[in-house]
């Protein structure tokens, strides 16, 4: 009795040190919790994000540090022929293959949803495409697509459908088909394995109760599994666009850019410009370029997204 | 019309036999329950009436066409699923609508059919709303709306109260009752809920490891079941059971155990005639055991300790130790027990049920 009431009066007189009594107020702890992250992302994001803007109005070079020349590097960027053909390639690039993606993704993700043998092995299986190193399976790729070894070449040939060789990546159109192609490959088993995702979360009885209510299979895709998809697909479609738009791997490996700069992207010409030619500044203004453009796309998806998940 | 007949219905899932020649008519109008424990065929019989799992043998016809190979939406039944299923995106207006927008109704005719549907189920206030704003009492509503819009032929229910709680299952049953006298249609209810099935169905039908127990009138399940498992299926608290072997004595039958002999009524005896020395299940229902006093005379009787009272209020529930069992009767609320009395409790003797030790089935 007596030693717990002289602990107890000690506990009282004795007051907690400061450092405790700092973390005991919740403003003061979650500004310490936060330090860490704001940290990371200050380093890692806004700091090469604000270099960049800084980089972009002056003419520095590799080696020089350059001085400020205001809005010059974008005025050459904007009248420079290439520039404008990889602005026109990104955005033929994304759209084609995130039509393709969502479409061929979606209709994999409808059949892996419904019940076979050998389920679990053939949606992991799938997933290959995306597992891969990037700059691992474009090499292969272009091994597909090179003009003398090229297996597409060897088959279209002993099926009798061409005559002679076509160099895929040698033509501008033959070598935007390509890596277009190779980009779908390898987008589809994202999109395929996140609306499975979905489509998983979409209780069977919805599509049973529309069939009893008289609905065809394509009206209970339209009328039910669609949109109760949508607010999945939104998302999976913006990280697509914006990982397609800024695409670099694929085209660098197939095609450099070529033939003749025909099948540049943003990021592939910022690279050659900034980095192959040492035009530092120009590269970090063509690189911005996108900014705008990707942020209208996150801008609009994000409210369509909330729109959807609201009603 | 709506008169459904299933002949000789069997289900297989890979190696498992789920539903086992299951025979049935069902009268146009009629209300007809399936119940039984979960697992027992119930739910797969209603789900190939209904066209959503396919009939590994035997023939389901409507109104006299075999429907093995029909479609769902070309069967004319409206189903009420156990978690309602209404379509989130859609408001309660559109879900109830949806069925009759698929076949093409006219607009003024859709808009008539959901008014007139939701007025009967008193939810006309909530036709804007979509599901996630509706309670669970809603929900069942606009699920039953969305059924009884297309005038359908046959309603299949696949355990719809299940998800209410207590006081709300109770309501709705009610209304459903009221609601199938109103509108006349077939009804096939699949529930394991023995007094919906008591309550609800004009007759019941009783499954068990996909084998079907009885067929009959709820009273008929209750008064007359065919074997052991119906027997202590139907009916709260379950019936009571005591194995106990035949033997006679001075011309009249005793059945006994380690702590029961009783002397067996004449009409009980009469059947038992062929048993005698051998081991039977002896029935009796909680409500058929009373305290044995002066109008119980001549009753078979025997002794009981009283090891739990419950009391009801509109009855007292005593769970009483007979020799190695226990049994539990119900009696009157106003009687004065405590644990650990010693009862002498008479049976009713027109009650006594006795069933086949072996086969389960009734004697």
């Amino acid at each position: 009795m007596a030693i717990s009431a002289v602990s107890a009066t000690t506990l009282r007189e004795v007051p907690p040190p400061r450092r405790q009594r700092l973390l005991e107020d919740e403003r003061w702890l979650a500004f310490v919790l936060l330090v860490p992250t704001i940290a990371l992302l200050g380093m890692f994001i806004a700091y090469p994000f604000i270099r960049g803007i800084l980089l972009s109005v002056t003419n520095s070079r590799v080696g020089m540090p350059g001085d400020f020349v205001g809005l010059a590097n974008f005025y050459k960027i904007f009248n420079d022929g290439i520039f404008r053909t990889s602005v026109y390639n990104t955005f033929l690039y994304t759209g084609v293959t995130t039509v393709f993606k969502l479409a061929l993704g979606l209709w994999l993700a409808m059949l892996l949803n419904r019940n076979f043998r050998g389920k679990a092995f053939t949606r992991a299986f799938i997933l290959l495409p995306f597992i891969i190193p990037t700059v691992l399976s474009t090499f292969a790729w272009k091994w597909m697509f090179d003009p003398t070894f090229s297996v597409l070449n060897w088959l279209l040939y002993h099926f009798g459908l061409i005559t002679g060789r076509i160099n895929w990546l040698g033509d501008p159109d033959l070598a935007m088909i390509s890596i277009i192609i190779v980009n779908i490959w390898r987008g589809v088993p994202f999109f395929a394995i996140s609306l499975l995702a979905g489509l998983q979360t979409i209780s069977p009885e919805l599509n049973e109760a529309a069939a009893i209510d008289g609905a065809k299979p394509w009206q209970r895709f339209w009328h039910i599994t669609w949109p109760l998809l949508l607010p999945v697909t939104m998302v999976v479609v913006l990280f697509s666009v914006i990982q397609t738009f800024a695409d670099f791997q694929i085209v660098y490996v197939m095609t450099g850019g070529g033939p003749a700069n025909a099948t540049h992207l943003f990021a592939t010409y910022a690279y050659q410009i900034g980095i192959g030619t040492g035009l530092l500044s120009e590269g970090a203004a063509i690189s911005l370029a996108m900014f705008p453009v990707l942020f209208l796309v996150v801008i609009i998806q994000l409210l369509y997204i909330r729109r959807v998940e609201v009603r | 019309m709506g008169q459904v007949v299933l002949k000789g219905i069997n289900k297989f899932f890979d190696s498992v036999h789920a539903v086992k020649d299951v025979n049935l008519q069902i009268r146009d109008k009629e209300f007809v329950v399936f119940v039984g424990p979960s697992g027992c065929g119930k739910t797969t019989t209603l789900r190939m009436i209904a066209g959503l799992e396919a009939i590994s043998s035997g023939d389901i016809s409507i109104d006299g066409n075999v429907v093995n190979e029909l479609a769902p939406m070309d069967r004319d039944i409206a189903m009420v699923f156990q978690n309602y299923a209404l379509y989130p995106h859609m408001s309660v207006y559109d879900n109830m609508a949806f069925g009759l927008k698929m076949r093409k109704f006219e607009k003024s005719e859709i808009d008539k059919r959901v008014l007139e549907a939701a007025d009967i189920l008193g939810i006309g206030e909530l036709l804007k709303r979509r599901p996630r704003q509706l309670s669970g009492g809603q929900r069942q509503r606009v699920a039953l709306g969305r059924a009884i819009v297309r005038h359908p032929r046959v309603f299949l229910f696949d355990e719809p109260l299940s998800n209410l709680d207590a006081k709300l299952r109770v309501q709705m049953r009610v209304e459903l009752k009221k609601l199938h006298l109103r509108l006349g249609t077939t009804a096939i209810y699949v529930t394991h809920d023995q007094v919906e099935a008591m309550t609800l169905g004009d007759r019941v039908v009783v499954m068990k490891d996909g084998v079907v127990q009885q067929v009959g009138e709820p009273l008929e399940l209750y008064n007359q079941p065919a074997n052991k498992f119906v027997a202590g299926f139907i009916g709260s608290p379950a019936m009571n059971f005591a194995a106990v072997t035949v033997t006679e004595a001075n011309g009249s039958l005793i059945a006994e155990n380690s702590g029961l002999r009783i002397k067996l009524p004449d009409e009980t005896a009469q059947r038992l005639r062929g048993h005698i020395g051998r081991e039977v299940m002896l029935g009796v229902r909680p409500e058929d055991l009373t305290v044995a006093g002066s109008v119980d005379l001549g009753h078979p009787c025997f002794d009981a300790v009283i090891e739990v009272v419950e009391q009801l209020g509109s009855e007292i529930l005593l769970d009483m130790k007979v020799g190695e069992s226990i049994m539990v009767a119900s009696i009157e609320p106003t009687a004065r027990v405590r644990v650990g009395d010693k009862l002498r409790v008479a049976m009713r003797p027109s009650r006594l049920h006795v069933f086949d030790a072996q086969t389960e089935g009734a004697i």
